[in-house]
């Protein structure tokens, strides 16, 4: 080789190896033939024993971090200053081939595999890249004086909807954007009211603040992009004086990969998944969008979903479709679904074990969405619970033998609903008084099932009063 | 100096740094609450305050603290946060 007096080799090792322990003659017998930089990355005293070792206490791992060490011991060969191969353990013919030493090794057995690099320890890789990789973050950062308590800190610079957030601190954002094979950079759309650009780093920290598992990164994603989409309106969403905000629904096999709860309590506290993926979204809206109550956001009353309102759905029953497929997707689809809806009003009823029964109870209740004289305004969602789900499936019914029960159930004649009927000035205008009118616009009534196995207590989960192409319209996306 | 770093989550349209409260835009009419801490002379201090504040039309509340060597009670905060617009601290010395 011509390049011989330029050529150079760097190794890699831990004390903590037993291949590393095993080739110390042989790194002695390198070091006295060739250009050789060892690098220690546990213990700098490993080498003691060996004369004239150029050593470098690797502890920090700087080095093992920049040049990829993923085992050691690993022996790098440079031409200069690029690198022209490696081998990682030890191979007995396979490092005298590399290094040209004929004898290496000859005491030592043939082949003994190496360990792996302190670099690959659990966690290790986004700490070595919060400290070495920063370029890779590109958000502000914020450096906290030593009498702040970053639990305030965070309180302080209004970036909580109330309850504590989790800090976002680079170690944390980046094991979150490790979740993804998106990057950092990326940017996922501009995000009302202020229609800032939102990177996928922004959704990043949103989420470690909202407190979701890095597992859940890609269905927040997801719901962030769902959110974006114009037909679900945001925007107007968020400005309503009106109840309504941002109901996410998951289905899917992603739903037992991240342990999602659609069983007992789907619409409660107490799932890790349920609660922090809603959450992210909203705090998303609040920090990147700039939508904060009293601000943009001037709802009269709220709803407490607006902390949070994310469940699965239970597809368990193989016949019924779920709220994916009925938007076109598969069952093998991982799907989010976000509803601008309000609180959960309940629909009981313990005694109908007729189909027809049950559906006539149901429509009873969804004619109160809004108000009982209000039609095709607000969409709404009913969660038919199983025990509910089973008196259907006993009674040879089907989803769409549901679907088109409700919507019969729910015509009503106009005259009905004038403004005056029933003492209430609160009605359909006048000119749909000789009208057939349905509760709810096409595709304004959308059936989904969650909930535990006891309890014959379904729920509506009522719409934002602007439906359809005046305001917001279901929107799913695909994980 | 700083013992951890956080990203920042917003837009970043804002200046990092914590930013004051909304200054009055005029004293008519404001209440103005001023804070005696208990060191000697502050109560001539904050006479001479109030009296050029009635002038300009404010309304004048008068606080104590118990002891300048503490930081003012909890209820006297909010006593203060909730009765005025604005708060004088007499700092005297």
């Amino acid at each position: 080789m011509n390049s011989d007096s330029t050529q150079s080799y760097s190794l890699v090792v831990k004390k903590a190896c037993p291949t590393c322990e095993l080739i110390l003659p042989v790194i002695q017998q390198l070091a006295r033939r060739v250009d050789l930089q060892v690098y220690v990355q546990d213990d700098p005293d490993f080498l003691e024993s060996l004369d004239d070792i150029n050593s470098s206490d690797d502890s920090s791992l700087e080095y093992s971090f920049h040049n990829k060490i993923e085992i050691v011991p690993t022996l790098i060969r440079r031409d200069g200053k690029e690198e022209s191969g490696r081998i990682v353990g030890w191979d007995r013919e396979q490092w005298r081939e590399f290094s040209g030493i004929e004898d290496l090794g000859a005491e030592l057995v043939a082949f003994k595999p190496g360990c792996g690099s302190m670099t690959e320890d659990p966690g290790m890789q986004e700490i070595l890249a919060a400290r070495f990789a920063s370029e890779a973050l590109s958000a502000r950062r914020i450096d906290l004086a030593d009498a702040e308590d970053e639990m305030e800190a965070c309180y302080e610079r209004g970036w909580t909807d109330g309850l504590p957030v989790v800090p976002p601190t680079p170690v944390r954002v980046l094991r979150m954007l490790a979740a993804s094979d998106r990057a950092a950079s990326e940017i996922v759309g501009r995000v009302p009211p202020d229609y800032a650009e939102c990177s996928v780093e922004k959704v990043a920290i949103n989420a470690v603040l909202a407190g979701c598992k890095p597992d859940y990164f890609p269905t927040v994603l997801a719901v962030v992009e769902a959110a974006l989409k114009d037909e679900f309106c945001m925007h107007g969403l968020l400005c309503t004086t009106y109840f309504s905000s941002p109901v996410v629904i998951v289905n899917g096999p992603i739903v037992k990969r991240i342990g999602m709860n659609s069983g007992g309590n789907a619409l409660g506290q107490g799932n890790r998944a349920n609660a922090t993926i809603g959450r992210a979204l909203q705090l998303l809206i609040r920090n990147v969008g700039g939508g904060k109550p009293g601000g943009i956001d001037r709802a009269t009353l709220g709803n407490p979903g607006k902390y949070t309102f994310c469940f699965a759905e239970d597809e368990s029953d193989p016949e019924w479709p779920s709220l994916a497929m009925d938007r076109g997707f598969r069952r093998a689809d991982s799907v989010v679904s976000l509803f601008a809806g309000d609180g959960v009003q309940p629909v009981l009823d313990q005694l109908s074990r007729e189909p027809e029964s049950l559906a006539l109870s149901m429509a009873a209740s969804l004619r109160s969405v809004a108000h009982v004289k209000k039609y095709g305004m607000a969409d709404a969602i009913l969660v038919v619970c199983p025990e509910h789900r089973r008196v259907f499936r006993e009674g040879g019914w089907d989803k769409e033998r549901l679907r088109q029960a409700l919507y019969d159930h729910l015509m009503t004649p106009g005259t009905e609903l004038m403004s005056g009927v029933g003492g209430m000035t609160e009605g359909m205008p006048e000119k749909f008084k000789d009208k057939l009118l349905n509760k709810f616009r096409d595709d304004g009534l959308h059936i989904v099932t969650a909930g535990g196995t006891a309890g014959m207590f379904s729920a509506i989960i009522s719409g934002w009063v602007a439906s359809g192409d005046k305001g917001s319209q279901l929107v799913s996306q695909k994980i | 100096m700083s013992n951890l770093t956080m990203l920042d989550p917003t837009s970043e349209l804002n200046p990092a740094e914590r930013q004051l409260l909304p200054r009055l835009e005029q004293l008519a009419g404001a209440t103005i609450g001023l804070l005696d801490i208990s060191k000697p002379r502050g109560k001539e201090f904050l006479d001479e305050v109030e009296r050029q504040l009635l002038e300009l039309g404010a309304t004048v509340n008068r606080y104590c603290k118990p002891t300048f060597a503490r930081v003012a009670p909890r209820e006297l905060n909010q006593r203060i946060s909730v009765e005025c617009d604005a708060v004088i601290e007499g700092l005297a010395d």
